[in-house]
C-alpha cells in the first residue's frame, strides 16, 4: 500500500490553512450573488473552486455530525452481540502487526511495566488498581482476527489476553451501564458501547503472536475487539471507567464516527 | 378544471413525470457527494498505485470530512434509489421504457453511433443502447450499495461479505462500480449536452406522451 500525501488521521494534523478562503472571498461572494450554485451542490463545488472546505463550516459540521450520531444508533441496532467475526489461521498472521497512531512509531513513549498500574473508575465495585503481573496472571483468550483500518487497509493479527467481559465481572462492574471508557498513556481516549465490551471476541490484549506485546503496539495492555475499526482499539491503557455518561473521545472529537463498528 | 388535469385523466403525461425529475436530480446530488467523498476515502489507502485523486477533486479536506459526507450521502442515495426503483416498477415505467430490447436494434444503433449518426429526433423512445446502459447503470447502482454495505459492516454482515471474498476484494468491487458509474456519467452528460432538449426535458418534463396504451404491443404475446 502506498502512503499518499493527502491529509490523513495517521499523520499529525496541522492547522487548516484558511488563506485560500480569504484570498478568494470576492470569488465566493460573486458566485453566491449570481446564484449559480445552490444548496448542497454549491458546498462541494465551492470546495473545488477555492480549495477551501465547507465541511468545516459550523452549520455543515452540525448536519454531518448529527447524521454521524444517527449512524451510531443505526449501528447499535444492527449489532449482533453474539455473532462472531471471521477468524484466521496462524499461518496468515502478519508479524509484526501494522503500527497505527496519530504520530510516528519513533515517537512512541514506552511504558515501564514494573511501575505501571491499571486504574479503575466509575460503576465498578472493586476499584483497586491492577499491576501488570496481576493482569498477566489472569486466564488468557486468543483471537486471530482482522484489524480493519478506517483508511481501508487490513491485516490478520493474533492477540491474546484476558477476556474483557470476564475482567469486568471480576471487578464487579455494572454490566448494564452504557459505556466502557479507556484512558491511555498518550492522552488518547476511546470508549465502546457495553454490548461490544461484552462481545466474546473483545479482550484486553497483552500478547501478540504468543509474545509479550511490543512497545509500539500497546505494551503492557491494549484493547482488541473484532467488531470495531482499528482506531477504537485503545493502546497503552492506564485506566478503565464504566459509565453511563457519553463523552467524546480522541477521534470522535475530530469528527470521526464514534461507534465505528464493522 | 385546468387543461393539464383533463390531459392527465386521458393518460397523457409528460415524458418525465414530476417524481422522476425530482428523483433524478436528487440522485445527481447524491452521486456527486458519494463519488467526491469516496475519492477522498480512497486516497488514504489507494488500490491502484498510479491513481490518486487530486485534492481539488475530492470532497472533504480531511479524512473525517470525506467519511462524514459519504455516510451522509449514502442515506440520500439509498432512500432515493429505493423510491426510484419502486416507482419505476410499480408504474410500469421500466417495462414501457426499457423493454423489450431488440438485438437487431442494438446492432443498428451501435453501428450508427460509430458513424456518428445519433438519432435523437424522438426523445420519448429509448434506443437499444440507451436501454442497456440505463439497465446496466441501475444494476451497478444496486451492486455499489450491496458492496458498500459489506464494506461498512464486514463483521455484522459477514455472510454477505463472504460472498465477495476478502475485505480487499469488496473494496475493489466497490471501486469498479464507482468507475462504471463515472464512465456512464461521462457518456450520459456528454450526450445530454449534445442534445440539449433532453436536458431541458429532465427539468420541465419534456413532450407529452400518450400513456394510455403501451407502445409496440406484440400481438403474438
Amino acid at each position: 500500500m502506498l502512503r499518499t500525501p493527502t491529509p490523513s488521521f495517521f499523520r499529525p494534523r496541522k492547522a487548516v490553512d484558511q488563506r485560500v478562503l480569504t484570498q478568494n472571498r470576492t470569488l465566493v461572494h460573486d458566485i453566491n450573488r449570481r446564484n449559480v450554485l445552490r444548496g448542497a451542490i454549491s458546498l462541494g463545488a465551492l470546495s473545488m473552486l477555492t480549495g477551501c472546505d465547507v465541511s468545516e463550516d459550523n452549520s455543515v459540521q452540525k448536519v454531518l455530525r448529527t447524521v454521524s450520531a444517527w449512524n451510531d444508533r443505526v449501528q447499535e441496532t444492527i449489532f449482533r452481540p453474539n455473532h462472531l467475526a471471521p477468524t484466521y489461521s496462524v499461518a496468515e498472521v502478519v508479524k509484526p502487526p501494522r503500527f497505527n497512531a496519530y504520530y510516528d512509531i519513533e515517537d512512541v513513549k514506552p511504558i515501564d511495566g514494573g511501575t505501571w498500574t491499571l486504574g479503575l473508575a466509575g460503576r465498578i465495585e472493586n476499584k483497586q488498581p491492577w499491576t501488570a503481573q496481576q493482569i498477566y496472571a489472569l486466564p488468557e483468550q486468543e483471537i486471530i482476527i482482522k484489524h480493519i483500518c478506517v483508511e481501508g487497509w487490513d491485516y490478520v493479527g493474533q492477540w491474546s489476553g484476558p477476556n474483557l467481559r470476564d475482567f469486568l465481572q471480576r471487578v464487579g462492574a455494572d454490566l448494564t451501564a452504557k459505556y466502557v471508557y479507556f484512558i491511555c498513556n498518550d492522552d488518547y481516549t476511546e470508549s465502546i458501547d457495553m454490548a461490544t465490551a461484552l462481545h466474546p471476541q473483545t479482550i484486553l490484549a497483552t500478547k501478540y503472536a504468543g509474545d509479550r506485546l511490543a512497545d509500539p503496539f500497546g505494551y503492557p495492555m491494549r484493547l482488541r475487539t473484532s467488531t470495531k475499526l482499528g482506531y477504537k482499539n485503545a493502546k497503552w491503557i492506564r485506566a478503565i471507567e464504566v459509565t453511563n455518561d457519553f463523552r467524546e473521545t480522541f477521534w470522535s472529537k475530530q469528527g470521526f464516527n464514534w461507534f465505528a463498528g464493522i | 378544471m385546468t387543461t393539464r388535469a383533463v390531459k392527465s385523466t386521458n393518460h397523457e403525461r409528460r415524458l418525465h413525470p414530476l417524481p422522476v425529475r425530482i428523483m433524478h436530480w436528487i440522485n445527481a446530488l447524491a452521486i456527486f457527494i458519494m463519488v467526491g467523498s469516496g475519492w477522498k476515502i480512497y486516497d488514504d489507502d489507494v488500490i491502484l498505485g498510479w491513481l490518486h485523486f487530486p485534492d481539488s477533486l475530492v470532497i472533504g479536506k480531511w479524512a473525517q470530512y470525506g467519511l462524514q459526507w459519504h455516510f451522509f450521502g449514502m442515506w440520500i442515495f439509498v432512500l432515493n434509489g429505493i423510491a426510484y426503483l419502486t416507482y419505476g416498477i410499480a408504474t410500469g415505467r421500466f417495462r414501457k421504457k426499457l423493454f423489450p430490447i431488440s438485438i437487431r436494434e442494438l446492432l443498428t444503433t451501435v453501428s450508427d453511433a460509430l458513424r456518428f449518426k445519433l438519432g435523437h429526433d424522438d426523445l420519448t423512445h429509448y434506443n437499444a443502447v440507451q436501454k442497456i446502459l440505463y439497465l446496466g447503470v441501475m444494476t451497478v447502482g444496486i451492486l455499489i450499495v450491496i458492496s458498500g454495505l459489506a464494506l461498512w459492516k464486514p463483521v455484522q454482515f459477514s455472510e454477505l461479505a463472504n460472498l465477495f471474498g476478502s475485505f480487499q476484494t469488496i473494496r475493489v468491487v466497490h471501486f469498479l462500480c464507482m468507475a462504471a458509474i463515472v464512465g456512464f456519467l461521462v457518456v450520459h452528460i456528454s450526450l445530454a449536452l449534445l442534445v440539449p432538449q433532453s436536458l431541458v426535458a429532465m427539468v420541465n418534463g419534456g413532450p407529452t406522451v400518450d400513456d394510455g396504451a403501451p407502445p409496440e404491443v406484440n400481438p403474438t404475446h
